[in-house]
């Protein structure tokens, strides 16, 4: 029997385990893998971070793959172990644990999955006690903690992750502000109608919001308390307590090792459409940190597609290719439902059909170019949010049911033969291979 | 609470009413059991009265002040009544000074009082000197008039609504009393049931409600009515069923008409009128009393002899039927015309036509000439004949008029070839319009609008159609700055005289009545009027206003000396003709005006609705009145609809050679193939629209044309010849709203521009008034083609915005769907929770007040039901949006109203039926003991019988 080819994984994550668990299923016995994972604990789901923020699920609940996992496949596991070097020439890893151990493992195919860092804006104080970003495990305790001491927080950013915070935080006792930037909430996933919807609702849980406002500091305590923070200044001028602080002002991919190695990295790290890196392709990424045809998907969904492809050709059986996704976006906040996919703002070109029902507090958008659905935004009622999604993906027209297209697949007359859950497509085709 | 005796506005029939009123508010009106038309019955339209004039109807649809414009398009000002009047006398002064007494027309209405009617007669004839007043009366009895004059001598119907009871044989033709004189209807009914082998004959074009209850029906082609007669006259000649004894000392001029007749026999009779020989001969028969020796017949007849251009001859061809069988003067016999006004009998008593005199006098004959003259202290009145009703918009719009008075009347709306009547109106360099109502169709022509009293607060007499006068009764004040139209017109002729003072001949004023107190005033007129009849067949100088009111209503002639009037006429066989005969006239039969083409291969008749009157200024302000028929639709034989590529409910574009509609389409099988029937009521005013060149098309008159009968001048309004297509207009869209009666009466007002922006728009009432919160309904219906360009789209969409904003849809508290582009947008709207509404369970929520759907339309019929039975809706939540033809909940279709007076549709009657047993009569008293139906008014009673005939069909 030859010798099984080696596989590194960097980054314990939920793109790379996803990766590893497409790549078992296909071939399980072709590679001896090694993991190096930074954070201490086993592959979690970090998208469960806010319900244990706010108090709905524990850690133990939102592990992915326990320590048994890795064991009964063979995986070697390196937890809490930082790479600092890969020899590309020599093939090799090289990682650091906390307390100085120094770890090396050679590989035949390399996958780099180190996702993103925070992204932390140039603010006056932004290293003072009390502002952290919102990422991992240690920065959700981190809130826990900081919201049974402490009464004020302040959320920069009123993305997803900042809003789920803020949900959190509030939820956990803390007077809590959101502070964005963009003229409304979740200016990414939402329109300007559905934010308001959102905000109306946050708002009425609690939450307080200053929308369209730039922070100018982060303004420290005095006497004993000056290295906390204590209150953030607007450009305004006003000023809002806050003995917390939560940078949810975006992410960044984590290029920082791929770039020491010499890979190609523009807004993450450049990969084809078999997700080998363009610059050496023994060395694959997937997940937030890979750049895609210029994208960095920060979604689940996405990293999960782009592991799928992976595995295929890790598994040496690669006839799949990644062509990107659609995206579609939900907020974990208990209670609101929203979801939103595609081009969702419209404009030039497209057409908009809208629904407003503000007795439940529901607004819809689609958005169609010509005959084809590009775009959705719900509030309040997502239930056809994944048959949108779909239909956006499929790039069918509908045309012969456009008029029905609000109301959901349910609503459809029988529609003629291979309606549009029949229709394969190219996407689907070939990540079935 | 005060009670005042009065007469209903509405038709000829003349029900006497008790109205309720708290002295400043009309409050109720119930049927006056003391009056000889009707002994205490009313139908829905008198038995709503009250409802019309509401507050809220007060405020909203009533001129309550003078009004002027200073240009044409602009906007009406307020004025006093001094400023009012002396701008008025100061124009027409001018004209007439500059253009001679010619040049000015008035145009009366057969719904004046007779006093107001004898002011504006005088005023025209005698004190301007011209004959240029006539009346709408024109388009609805001068062919009756005409025909008796031609064949009896005067314009005098000979018989008495106790006739109904008396005849043998009914003979109804043209005429659906069922609908249009519904009490009447009420009483032939009553006579068939005391008298079971009373036989009914009715003529018509359609298989009317009236026809429902013929023994005999005979459904003929348009216009061939004299071709009917004269086959039955030929018939009764030919069976020797003629009184010849009666017809050879009686009458004249049956040589002259045998000439004729000899080119007629019952085939080829029956041939042209497309009915079966055995039913013309059947008719003949039963007509001259074959098998009944000593037998009367009765005939009633109405528009559908009157309006047409050989209106004179069929009456005239009628009465010969009568002549020939000497079936007059006697009781339960006689040609009866049933008047289709209220008072345009008395509008013929005091010569309210441009071709006639004081007192059923007449304009070519010099005596009468001077006898009018000489009783207005004047030493001649004009020789030359006015202009009738029609001529006179035509000459109008010919440029030949410099002032129109109008008074009390719509012509706007209800004239044929509304193309010339408009631009009539828009070239006449003077349009004054003295008005109850602000809002009709006439209104936006005016150059100076003037108030006029309405029902309940007018002061007169009328006369009905069996020649009984009754008094007019004020319950309340006038309202506003509103006068009595006599009283305007008294007040303007001071101010002519003063203007035109060679014209009075040495009088001080020809208008001496007390302006002061109405109720002197107008009997002061009135006696003048009395006078003026002595001699004449209509004598009434043994009539006081105190008889009146002592032992009420009193039929005409009733000279000095009588106790009574004269139940019928010629009971003597003396006629009012210079030989005391009775003429047969040498007519024969003449096609329609303007027949069928390959270009206009449809017949299109109009017609009256049961709940309606006239142009709706009245019956229009209340919802409930349109529970019968909610919406205009144009009548149309399956297979013709067919033969067009059209499906039921489909809009069809009808075109005639002078103007458009659009109007969604309706299948009967009560109408031949080839033919199409419209109400009259749908005008300008309720239905907009566009024409293919994007001209507004204003109701049904833009199609009917100007023919009229040579000797009545009556226009053909039944019959004009159009052309069908499907109207090819896929954007479709129906607003109902309930708002409180004024703001919904206001909004109809408001809404009207935009219905000339639409290629089709309708905008109508809907509700029951008096409802529990207030509430009134507004629909708007309206359809474009598909917008094809995104502009288009956002154009639809522009005026969607503009429709919302005046319905008070689109708040906050509105759900609502829209595809921009496609100009779909839904709309629903839930009552508020503080509302009234008569909803017991509210489990499913608050119900709609208001829904908008464009664009796609297939959710109306289970919106409409929930909207309208005010069900709750709430629960349904979004699906309320959904563009489903079925409601997920279990919503039927909103079933037609047939029972206005209790609500009652014809699905609960359906209902109630399975449950009913026995017989015919059982059936239907089982019915009215549980649902009510037809127990108050009974003008649904026809309908229930043939549901309650179908039903036994069906066991």
């Amino acid at each position: 029997m030859p010798q099984k080819l080696r596989l590194v994984l960097i980054g314990n994550g939920m793109a790379g385990v996803r990766t590893l668990e497409e790549l078992l299923k296909i071939a399980p016995d072709l590679y001896e893998i090694t993991v190096f994972g930074a954070e201490p604990h086993p592959n979690y789901n970090r998208i469960l971070l806010s319900p244990v923020l706010a108090g709905e699920q524990t850690l133990e609940q939102i592990i992915l793959n326990p320590l048994e996992w890795y064991a009964a496949h063979g995986i070697r596991l390196h937890l809490g172990a930082w790479v600092t070097n890969v020899n590309r020439a020599g093939q090799r890893v090289r990682a650091e644990t906390a307390d100085g151990q120094v770890i090396e493992a050679r590989y035949d195919r390399l996958l780099i999955a180190t996702g993103s860092t925070p992204f932390i804006p140039p603010l006056p104080g932004r290293e003072l006690e009390g502002v952290i970003s919102y990422r991992d495990i240690a920065d959700t305790e981190a809130m826990i903690e900081a919201a049974r001491t402490h009464r004020h927080a302040v959320v920069i950013g009123g993305g997803l992750l900042g809003l789920e915070a803020a949900n959190g935080l509030k939820l956990r006792g803390m007077k809590v502000t959101v502070v964005h930037l963009a003229p409304w909430l979740l200016d990414r996933q939402l329109d300007p109608q559905a934010a308001r919807l959102l905000q109306r609702s946050l708002e009425s849980r609690g939450l307080n919001f200053r929308v369209h406002t730039q922070t100018e500091a982060l303004l420290a305590g005095e006497g004993e308390a000056a290295s906390r923070v204590r209150a953030v200044r607007f450009k305004d001028g006003s000023e809002v307590p806050a003995d917390l602080v939560v940078m949810a002002a975006g992410i960044r991919p984590n290029t920082a090792l791929a770039e020491s190695m010499g890979l190609l990295c523009r807004r993450g790290i450049v990969v084809s459409d078999t997700l080998q890196t363009v610059t050496d392709p023994r060395i694959y990424a997937v997940g937030e940190c890979a750049a895609h045809r210029g994208i960095a998907y920060g979604l689940v969904a996405p990293l999960f597609e782009q592991g799928r492809v992976c595995a295929t050709h890790l598994a040496e059986v690669g006839l799949g290719r990644y062509v990107g996704s659609e995206v579609s976006t939900k907020l974990k906040v208990t209670g609101i439902d929203l979801f939103s996919a595609g081009d969702f703002m419209g404009g030039e070109g497209s057409e908009d059909i809208v629904l407003s029902d503000p007795f439940d507090g529901v607004y819809k958008k689609l958005v169609l170019r010509g005959d084809r659905l590009v775009g959705a935004c719900l509030y309040g009622d997502t239930a056809d949010g994944s048959w949108y999604f779909r239909l956006i993906r499929e790039c069918r027209s509908v045309a012969a049911f456009r008029d029905q297209l609000m109301f959901g697949e349910a609503a459809l007359p029988a529609l003629p033969q291979g309606g549009p859950a029949a229709v394969a497509t190219d996407a689907q085709v070939a990540l079935a291979a | 609470m005060r009670e005042t005796r009065s007469t209903c506005p509405y038709c000829g029939v003349g029900c006497g009413v008790i109205i309720e009123s708290d002295g400043a508010q009309i409050t109720g009106v119930r049927g006056d059991p003391d009056h000889p038309a009707n002994f205490g019955r009313l139908c829905t339209k008198g038995s709503t009265l009250h409802l019309t004039a509401s507050p809220a109807v007060q405020q909203t649809c009533r001129l309550l002040q003078p009004q002027w414009r200073a240009e044409r398009g602009g906007a009406m000002q307020p004025l006093g009544w001094d400023a009012a009047l002396e701008l008025a006398a100061d124009r027409l002064a001018a004209t007439i000074d500059s253009h001679g007494p010619d040049s000015v027309g008035f145009y009366l209405s057969g719904q004046m009082l007779t006093e107001d009617y004898y002011v504006y007669n005088k005023l025209m004839k005698g004190l301007i000197g011209s004959n240029n007043v006539d009346t709408n009366s024109r388009l609805c009895m001068s062919s009756a008039v005409a025909g008796y004059k031609r064949t009896l001598g005067a314009d005098a119907p000979p018989c008495s609504y106790e006739d109904l009871a008396l005849a043998d044989t009914v003979f109804i033709a043209g005429s659906n009393a069922a609908w249009a004189h519904p009490i009447l209807f009420r009483r032939l009914e009553d006579a068939r049931r005391a008298k079971p082998d009373q036989r009914w004959i009715v003529v018509d074009t359609r298989r009317t409600e009236t026809a429902e209850g013929a023994d005999l029906f005979l459904q003929i082609c348009p216009g061939t009515d004299v071709a009917l007669f004269h086959g039955m006259l030929s018939v009764i000649f030919a069976e020797q069923l003629a009184d010849l004894a009666w017809l050879a000392q009686h009458t004249s001029g049956i040589e002259s008409l045998h000439e004729i007749l000899r080119g007629w026999n019952a085939e080829r009779a029956a041939e042209i009128c497309g009915i079966r020989l055995a039913d013309l001969v059947q008719a003949a028969r039963w007509f001259a009393q074959a098998d009944r020796a000593g037998g009367a017949t009765l005939s009633l007849y109405c528009q559908g002899l009157n309006q047409s251009s050989a209106g004179t001859d069929k009456n005239a061809a009628l009465i010969h039927l009568h002549l020939a069988t000497a079936q007059i003067g006697r009781p339960g016999a006689g040609p009866f015309s049933l008047t289709g006004q209220p008072n345009a009998m008395g509008g013929r008593e005091v010569g309210g036509l441009a071709n006639l005199l004081s007192a059923h006098r007449d304009l070519a004959n010099p005596m009468h000439r001077a006898e009018v003259a000489a009783l207005w202290g004047l030493p001649s009145v004009p020789e030359q004949p006015g202009l009738s009703a029609v001529e006179m918009f035509q000459a109008a719009a010919a440029g030949q008029l410099q002032a129109l008075w109008i008074v009390c009347t719509n012509p706007a709306q209800s004239l044929p070839d509304q193309a010339t009547v408009q631009r009539a109106l828009q070239r006449c360099p003077f349009v004054v319009l003295q008005d109850a109502y602000a809002t009709t169709a006439t209104a936006p022509f005016a150059d100076l609008l003037l108030p006029a009293t309405t029902w309940g607060e007018k002061v007169g007499t009328v006369t009905n159609s069996e020649r009984r006068i009754s008094r007019v009764r004020a319950a309340i004040p006038a309202p506003g700055e509103a006068r009595h139209d006599w009283a305007i017109g008294v007040e303007f002729a001071h101010r002519l005289e003063q203007r035109l003072p060679q014209n009075l001949h040495g009088q001080t004023t020809l208008f001496p009545y007390d302006l002061g107190d109405a109720e002197r005033g107008a009997e002061q007129i009135w006696q003048e009027h009395r006078e003026s009849t002595r001699g004449r067949d209509l004598d009434i100088t043994g009539l006081s206003w105190d008889m009146l009111d002592r032992d009420g209503p009193q039929q005409w002639p009733l000279p000095e000396g009588a106790d009574s009037g004269r139940v019928r006429l010629y009971a003597d066989g003396h006629f009012p003709t210079p030989d005391g005969r009775a003429r047969f006239v040498a007519i024969d039969y003449r096609p329609v005006a303007e027949p069928t083409s390959v270009e206009y291969p449809i017949a299109l008749n109009t017609g009256r609705l049961r709940d309606q009157w006239h142009g709706m200024s009245r019956t229009g302000t209340l919802g409930r009145l349109f529970g019968h028929v909610p919406e205009p639709v144009v009548e149309l034989h399956p297979q013709t609809l067919s033969e067009a590529g059209v499906s039921e409910g489909d809009l069809v574009r009808l075109r005639s050679p002078r103007g458009g509609l659009v109007l969604p389409a309706r299948a009967s099988t009560d109408l031949a193939p080839g033919q199409a029937w419209i109400p009259m009521h749908w005008g300008g005013d309720v239905l907009g629209g566009q024409d293919l060149d994007g001209r507004p098309m204003p109701g049904v008159n833009g199609l009917t044309q100007p023919a009229s009968c040579p000797h009545s001048k009556q226009p053909e309004l039944k019959h004009a010849a159009v052309s069908l297509q499907p109207a090819g207009l896929g954007w479709q869209m129906v607003a109902l709203v309930w708002l409180p009666q004024a703001q919904a009466l206001a909004a109809r007002e408001a809404l009207k521009p935009l219905l000339a922006q639409c290629a089709f728009a309708v905008c109508l009432p809907f509700g029951r008034e008096p409802h529990a919160g207030g509430l009134s309904g507004v629909l708007l219906r309206a359809a474009e083609a598909e917008p094809a360009t995104a502009e288009q789209a956002q154009a639809l969409r522009g005026w969607l915005d503009r429709v919302q904003t005046l319905l008070g849809l689109g708040s906050r508290q509105a759900l609502s769907y829209e595809d921009a582009r496609r100009a779909r947008r839904r709309m629903v709207q839930y009552q508020a929770e503080n509302d009234t509404s008569p909803l017991q369970d509210r489990s499913g929520g608050r119900p709609l007040s208001g829904l908008l759907l464009a664009g796609d339309t297939q959710s109306e019929s289970w919106l409409r039901t929930l909207l309208l039975d005010e069900l709750p809706a709430e629960a349904l939540g979004r699906g309320l949006l959904a563009p489903v033809r079925q409601a997920s909940a279990h919503l039927a279709p909103r079933s037609p109203q047939v029972c206005s007076c209790f609500n009652v549709s014809e699905q609960a009657i359906r209902e109630q039926l399975g449950h009913c047993s026995g017989n015919a009569d059982q059936r239907l008293a089982g019915l009215q003991g549980a649902l009510k139906c037809g127990t108050q008014c009974g003008s649904c009673l026809p309908t229930l019988r043939r549901l309650v005939a179908e039903s036994l069909q069906a066991a």
